[in-house]
């Protein structure tokens, strides 16, 4: 069968020598200059390129990438600046994934800390027990992921002090947290070291408010708010990654400030 | 290395719109997700984050290239007055030919100056609010974290303002677009590009 794409008539040979200039301009670094842009074309028309799940797993591996240039960038020994009392904010902002009229209060006589991985005593605390360690008080700034700021004066014992205290393996890579509102966390060793790292038990001087965290909650003077989840029930050390509650959604999980 | 920092700038300035959306500056101004890159804060900071890398990188190999090569003093500068003032003239009586590519005219050698520190000082103010605490001394010294913020903004929004006259005007002399297409003006008959 004849091809439909065959012209009825032969073209006339006269063309080419009509069109002998063009033909000299075509060049092969021209076309191969013109074949790279037509497959850039292809990439462009995949178009909604947000959505597509190749994309999505090359964006978390860049951030990925990211949490170790922040480790890098990290300073363990430098310190976030700090405010006078009268500048904390009263209350503090409350933000979570929910809002905070559906707070679930902890009760205290049945709340424990659980202790979980590389940690030698994993006895659970009681809340009076966390209550009667020695205290470290920071005023300091929280910087919310979306951009907002306030500042906040919390007191407790300093996640390094009960670390040491329980006899965790200080050389692990996370310490992970789970908590009553069903909202995991995990931190590097190195920020969990850090002199500004508290298990918060008060607010401006007073115990934590329920909204806030009630008994015990993290407050890192270098992470991102997100980072700092309320109500912790457990603390496990571990060299496994564990991920979070944002970061499973696909926030950055170094988050440090 | 035009067309890796024109990627670079739209991602940068589509998922910046993405993360200014979650707390807005200016009362009353949001972005359409249209116009965001990211169907929310989260993807819309995977992406801020993965191309700050192409930006700053791709611009600091431009500056190292054009400030060893002497090409960026050599277009750029200098900028004389009366230049500037007489195409400022032209350009209002229409007259916007533009019959040497390769020679800047005194406009586009100060906007090009401008858009060039405006995006240095996007990655130095980009920096400042991504580590506000590493870098607590500088981030003071810029007024504090949420000047910082305001600062990025204004940076962006200096590009966005020179993106629409610089595309307008490369469309209004298409000549210059397929310079820019091909790696650089056609050379008169009989001259060897080299």
């Amino acid at each position: 069968m004849r091809s439909p794409f065959r012209p009825s008539q032969p073209p006339d040979p006269a063309i080419l020598d009509d069109h002998r200039r063009l033909i000299r301009l075509i060049e092969r670094r021209g076309i191969l200059r013109g074949g790279l842009s037509l497959g850039m074309l292809a990439m462009l028309t995949g178009c909604d390129v947000t959505s597509q799940p190749a994309v999505d797993k090359a964006l978390r591996l860049v951030s990925s990438w990211n949490d170790r240039v922040q480790a890098a960038l990290f300073d363990p020994n430098h310190l976030a600046p700090t405010y006078p009392k009268s500048m904390i904010l009263k209350p503090p902002k409350f933000n979570a994934y929910y809002d905070i009229t559906e707070v679930k209060p902890v009760d205290v006589q049945t709340w424990k800390l659980e202790l979980a991985g590389l940690v030698s005593d994993k006895r659970p605390w009681t809340a009076e027990r966390l209550l009667g360690l020695p205290e470290k008080e920071m005023v300091i700034k929280h910087i919310c992921v979306e951009g907002w700021d306030y500042i906040g004066g919390w007191s407790g014992p300093t996640l390094r002090s009960f670390l040491e205290r329980v006899g965790a393996d200080l050389t692990a890579k996370y310490v992970a947290f789970k908590t009553a509102d069903d909202y995991p966390s995990s931190i590097d060793m190195a920020t969990a070291l850090h002199p500004q790292t508290l298990l918060a038990t008060k607010y401006a001087g007073a115990p934590l408010a329920d909204p806030f965290g009630f008994p015990v909650r993290l407050r890192m003077a270098t992470k991102l708010g997100y980072k700092n989840p309320k109500w912790i029930t457990a603390i496990e050390v571990t060299n496994r990654y564990p991920g979070g509650y944002w970061e499973n959604l696909g926030e950055n999980w170094f988050a440090g400030i | 290395m035009h067309w890796t920092n024109a990627v670079a700038m739209i991602i940068m300035i589509m998922s910046g719109w993405g993360i200014y959306d979650d707390y807005v500056i200016i009362p009353g101004l949001h972005f359409s997700s249209t116009f965001r890159l990211g169907s929310w804060a989260a993807p819309s900071l995977l992406w801020h984050f993965a191309g700050m890398w192409l930006l700053a990188l791709n611009g600091l190999a431009y500056l190292v290239y054009g400030l060893i090569t002497g090409r960026l003093r050599e277009r750029m500068l200098p900028i004389r007055f009366r230049e500037l003032a007489q195409t400022v003239r032209d350009t209002l009586h229409f007259k916007i030919e533009h019959e040497d590519l390769t020679v800047y005219n005194a406009v586009q050698k100060l906007l090009y100056i401008v858009v060039i520190v405006a995006g240095i000082s996007q990655v130095a103010t980009g920096l400042l609010i991504w580590k506000p605490i590493q870098f607590s001394s500088a981030v003071t010294l810029l007024g504090g974290f949420q000047a910082v913020r305001i600062e990025h903004f204004i940076g962006m929004s200096v590009i966005v303002g020179f993106l629409i006259v610089h595309v307008a005007l490369s469309l209004l002399v298409p000549r210059t677009l397929w310079a820019m297409l091909s790696g650089g003006p056609r050379l008169h008959a009989g001259e060897e590009s080299s």
